[in-house]
């Protein structure tokens, strides 16, 4: 299972993947044999102790200084950028960002950003293209803040602008989907180099509750609408809508922070060093070329 | 492909408007002030209510027909199929629903890509239609734009893209999704390549298309009372909990809050569009 889903050239997280394998076989004993389900899954992805991206930041990155603002509206705590350093190499970070307490959450919107939360992001992105530096993108959202503020200031026009823009960005962008990625909400930081995404996150064209409200006319269909929009990790490498799927700590990333920012900060390495060397035009051409090959379709 | 055998050459599609009300053939009634109106009459007005000025909606192909000199157009990539990657079913199956559609369109998917000359400008323009699963951007919407514009990139073509969508496709998850990605990468390119692409946005336009293609245009402009928005207007209440402002999403809204370049009548729009290409192409 572990091995069929990691990409050949995996080798330095080995250690990590046999330790799992031995850890999950004694699991097997006495625990759940099987691997999660997409519904628990989705549990994992939204549960309230996972890493949001500021954890990722304490945790793997250094010197980050919060920048706030769109410098045309307004700021919105829903996404978290700055400047920081990974490694040592100054670089870009950003990323939605929820709360844990009724009161931070509140405050960060649910991770639901705002058009000035993607304006914001764009800003600092295009600062790191400025200045050289990579970028690091981090997606953990239910969806674009549905609301008449929102729709007032042009949310579709902030996402639409940003998947333009980034689609052109000279730098190396590194995305990871960390938790939930909520349909155009997540893709409008996620037009990336490398794309990972967590063995228990999902992404989305739309949430599961979404659809089912639709298309079952009952929400209460959640669950199959869950399966039936093919929302894993392995669905979304299988698709090629992912570049690899990064592991998580025995019973998820939530169960340790620690765990999984070391998995995570390996596969980091390993993105940012595959596109690092290119020359802009060949990355910005690859990257083009890659979602250009996105999508299923016969020709008669 | 195998898993869709053409029985029968797809019928043309119907003339006239389908979402309006047909009471005796000859009649039909305006579904916003409930006129009774003549079919020819109304037909000879674009689709247009005379009474109330209500733009009803139309055919992708009768767009094509109406903005192209002589109403001439060659179509392109009209053999491109879904092949229902997740073999999605919820109360229907998916291969099912596209089946339907294609008979009762007439096309294959929800978009007509079509090359002519627009006052004389060598153009391409990509016209949706809505009645095709709701208009909604899937693999093959996402890939007959993409080439569109690529194509329009080599040729040095000018592109308009007629909206019409209640966004991305559900029933091909994700995929659906990173559509908005690939038409946004491919118009990026179109942008450096300082080609002129104008975004319509008609009656309905919401969701992923208008996080997407839709606002992209280096002029968007939509018609009189046209619903355009990100989220639809139910989720907007079900998460604010207070009844939406009349006129919200209203084409007028978006263009008293700056999102929108004009508001343009549709006996006007081919004008509109020949003007603009007439400033932003050289040599024609």
């Amino acid at each position: 299972m572990v091995e069929r889903r990691m990409a050949p050239g995996d080798d330095e997280t080995m250690d990590e993947i046999h330790r799992r394998l031995k850890e999950s076989e004694a699991a097997n004993l006495t625990a759940d044999p099987q691997p999660p389900g997409v519904w628990e899954r989705v549990q994992m992805a939204r549960h309230e102790t996972r890493p949001y991206t500021l954890d990722y930041i304490k945790l793997v990155f250094t010197d980050f200084h919060e920048l706030h603002g769109d410098r045309r509206f307004g700021e919105d705590a829903a996404i978290v950028a700055g400047i920081a350093r990974y490694h040592d190499e100054p670089c870009v970070v950003l990323g939605h960002q929820k709360g844990r307490t009724t009161r931070t959450r509140q405050q960060r919107n649910f991770g639901m950003p705002k058009p000035e939360g993607y304006r914001k992001a764009l800003r600092v992105m295009k600062l790191a293209e400025k200045f050289n530096r990579p970028i690091f993108t981090f997606i953990d959202t239910p969806g674009a803040y549905p609301g008449i503020d929102a729709e007032e200031r042009g949310e579709a026009e902030a996402i639409a602008y940003n998947l333009r823009e980034m689609a052109k960005l000279r730098v190396p962008v590194i995305v990871t989907v960390t938790g939930e990625g909520g349909s155009g909400g997540a893709l409008a930081i996620a037009v990336g180099d490398v794309v990972l995404m967590l063995e228990n996150a999902i992404y989305s064209v739309i949430s599961p509750e979404g659809c089912a409200s639709i298309l079952w006319r009952d929400r209460a269909f959640a669950e199959q609408a869950a399966k039936a929009l093919k929302i894993t990790a392995e669905d979304l490498l299988q698709f090629g809508l992912i570049d690899k799927i990064v592991p998580e700590p025995q019973g998820g990333a939530h169960t340790d922070h620690e765990a999984m920012a070391r998995i995570l900060d390996k596969h980091l390495s390993e993105a940012l060093a595959s596109v690092k060397g290119l020359g802009e035009a060949e990355r910005v051409g690859r990257r083009y070329d890659k979602f250009r090959a996105m999508g299923e379709f016969s020709e008669r | 492909m195998a898993w869709f055998r053409k029985k029968e050459a797809p019928k043309s599609p119907d003339p006239g408007e389908e979402r309006t009300v047909r009471t005796e053939g000859q009649f039909v009634k305006c579904p916003k002030c409930d006129a009774l109106l003549v079919k020819g009459e109304i037909e000879d007005n674009l689709n247009v209510c005379p009474r109330c000025d209500h733009h009803m909606r139309i055919k992708a192909a009768d767009r094509l027909a109406m903005t192209f000199d002589e109403g001439e157009w060659e179509e392109l990539d009209s053999a491109l199929v879904s092949n229902d990657p997740l073999n999605f079913v919820d109360t229907k199956g998916y291969d099912k629903r596209l089946e339907e559609a294609q008979k009762s369109t007439g096309i294959m998917d929800a978009v007509i890509i079509g090359e002519g000359r627009i006052g004389g400008h060598s153009s391409i323009i990509c016209s949706m239609e809505l009645s095709f699963v709701g208009g909604s951007l899937g693999s093959v919407v996402g890939e007959k734009i993409t080439r569109a514009i690529e194509r329009a990139i080599e040729k040095k073509l000018a592109l308009v893209i007629f909206s019409a969508s209640g966004g991305a496709r559900m029933q091909e998850g994700a995929i659906s999704l990173m559509q908005m990605a690939k038409i946004s990468a491919a118009l990026a390119r179109m942008d450096e390549a300082r080609l002129p692409f104008i975004s319509v946005l008609t009656d309905p336009t919401t969701g992923g298309v208008t996080a997407s293609y839709a606002m992209l245009g280096d002029l968007n402009i939509a018609e009189p009372g046209a619903q355009i928005g990100f989220a639809g207007p139910r989720v907007i209440e079900q998460t604010i909990r207070q009844k939406l402002p009349e006129g919200f999403q209203r084409a007028e809204f978006l263009l008293s809050h700056g999102m929108l370049d004009a508001v343009v009548q549709r006996k006007n729009i081919r004008e509109f569009i020949i003007d603009s290409l007439n400033f932003m192409m050289r040599n024609s």
